[in-house]
């Protein structure tokens, strides 16, 4: 872990809207927030409580109706460059025209900066780096769910971000595939030592992988738990998931869900 | 009256399974039945014309008409109209996709375009061409330029409504995703509508190649001094009847030609659609 306490992204008093039948739906009530460098954060929350919308805002994808958001010094309006923002429905996301290859150096071709062959090497890198080796040639359409994931992570990564958003990215993969992601974003995180905020409606997930743990309340949203969760490195998928601190927190998030929705039995789709 | 129905048109489940795998059964699951098809009927018309059913000068056998055809395409007359038709029609297609193409992308793109030129388009779109060409005739006479024109103008609308469509479908994800690499503007337009839009692109194409031959043939018959629509016309006001219906057989083979090498072109480009659309499915 490389948390560095530098504030890398800022997001003060941040409001959000939306024009609804017969009104105005409040999104976002008032978030206040700050990412440390290096940190890997999980914004969990009971399903449309805002926490995509938050993301969308930080990504510069979304305008808030106010508040700010900061990355670094400089204020969000537009994607920033060094923030990358991978979403949940992968096969949506991926272009179906480009092959794996292509789609991964989507992002370096349009930045630019790179030669040719810089490009070519930096592309089989990262294809190398999340295990896609030999599916260059590979449609994404002809792999599985959790290969198009990778794709798409593989993408988010070539242009060497400094945050990655992620937007429930392991939603719709089976339980097995999802562990293997887990493990290959944590193991990425640390080696190229980016900071990560994954927006998930899974609370095991969150508290797995994260050092911090925000959960934000149904709409209007607000943060109802911020958490810093303290676990052994490095994580295991079973001994990590039966150590008593791992229970407290999550027991203690999972109360902090039910409460909101009103629930006594287990209802967190 | 019910009566009547149930026992003509029993329920599917009822239906008795097909029985009886005769000798040739194979050949009803293939498409070589439709050829045998026209064959067929190739050989009912060489008798009805060999007994006289219509008039004779009208309707000629269909041996006599192939053999003028051969003796047509020997001569090189044949390939000489059919040269001076295509090049008129592939230039006013390609000035009408290119039209159509780049219209559709700025209106589905931007919608200050979409504003200006939709009406205009509804307003225009429904007049059939064979209409328009007289005023064609008047400002442009009749050389190529007017054909060309006629071509490009019925050409553009297939094209454009399906590129407008084309974009307006484009997945907003897609969009999002380019955009946090810093994709905007021009580049997001080439980089991802205009790739994304392609089968739909390529639908108004389709569409476009079959008119751009009506158009041609039809121009070329009102107004013009060579061309196979030409050809056709003036064979049937001199009475060569063979040779007008050996015209009409070479434009049989002509848009059949042009629909197969446009689907072949079509299924390399696109691909990546047939693979994922079917994924999907």
């Amino acid at each position: 872990m490389s948390q560095s306490g530098r504030a890398v992204l800022r997001v003060s008093g941040l409001h959000k809207s939306f024009a609804a039948a017969g009104g105005t739906t409040v999104a976002l009530n008032g978030v206040d927030l700050e990412i440390e460098a290096g940190s890997f954060v999980s914004i969990i929350g009971p399903s449309g409580c805002g926490k995509s919308t938050l993301l969308q805002i930080m990504a510069g994808l979304a305008t808030p109706t106010s508040g700010e958001v900061y990355y670094e010094q400089s204020r969000v309006q537009d994607p920033p460059p060094d923030v990358v923002y991978v979403f949940q429905q992968y096969t949506r996301s991926l272009f179906p025209w480009k092959t794996v290859e292509r789609n991964v150096a989507f992002g370096l071709e349009n930045k630019g900066t790179m030669s040719r062959a810089e490009i070519a090497s930096r592309t089989r890198e990262l294809i190398g780096l999340v295990k896609l080796t030999g599916f260059e040639r590979h449609y994404p359409w002809q792999l599985s769910g959790g290969m198009q994931q990778r794709v798409a992570i593989a993408r988010a990564l070539a242009c060497r971000p400094a945050v990655l958003l992620m937007d429930e990215p392991f939603s719709a993969v089976d339980a097995l595939t999802r562990a293997g992601l887990q493990e290959l974003l944590r193991a990425l995180w640390r080696e190229l030592n980016l900071t990560v905020i994954f927006v998930t409606h899974d609370v095991d997930e969150g508290v797995y992988l994260s050092n911090r743990v925000v959960a934000l309340s149904r709409a209007p949203a607000t943060i109802a738990i911020d958490v810093l969760i303290e676990l052994p490195e490095p994580r295991d998928q079973i001994a990590t998931r039966a150590l008593p601190a791992y229970l407290k927190h999550r027991a203690h998030l999972l109360a902090q869900l039910f409460a909101d929705e009103g629930l006594k039995s287990v209802e967190v789709a | 009256m019910t009566d009547i129905v149930r026992t003509e048109q029993p329920p599917a489940a009822v239906m008795p399974p097909a029985k009886r795998p005769a000798r040739f059964g194979w050949l009803w699951n293939t498409r070589l039945l439709g050829v045998l098809f026209i064959g067929a009927l190739l050989i009912l018309w060489e008798i009805a014309a060999a007994y006289a059913i219509f008039p004779p000068m009208s309707f000629p056998r269909i041996s006599s008409i192939l053999s003028i055809w051969w003796q047509l395409v020997v001569s090189g007359e044949l390939l000489g109209e059919l040269l001076s038709s295509l090049w008129r029609m592939f230039a006013g297609y390609f000035i009408g996709v290119a039209l159509g193409v780049g219209l559709g992308l700025l209106m589905g793109y931007v919608r200050f375009f979409y504003n200006l030129l939709e009406p205009i388009t509804e307003v225009l779109r429904p007049i059939p061409s064979p209409a328009y060409l007289p005023i064609m005739i008047l400002f442009l006479g009749i050389d190529d330029e007017m054909k060309i024109f006629m071509i490009a103008f019925a050409t553009v609308f297939p094209v454009l409504l399906n590129t407008y469509s084309g974009v307006r479908s484009v997945d907003p994800i897609q969009l999002q995703t380019a955009r946090t690499f810093g994709v905007s503007g021009r580049k997001l337009l080439t980089q991802i509508v205009l790739p994304a839009s392609s089968p739909y692109i390529f639908t108004g194409m389709r569409v476009s190649l079959a008119v751009a031959l009506i158009v041609m043939v039809i121009s070329e018959m009102v107004a013009a001094s060579n061309g196979i629509g030409y050809f056709i016309l003036s064979a049937q006001r001199g009475f060569k009847i063979r040779d007008m219906f050996a015209g009409v057989l070479t434009l049989a083979m002509l848009g059949y030609i042009l629909n197969r090498l446009f689907l072949l072109i079509e299924n390399r480009v696109l691909a990546w659609h047939y693979g994922y659309t079917q994924q999907r499915s």
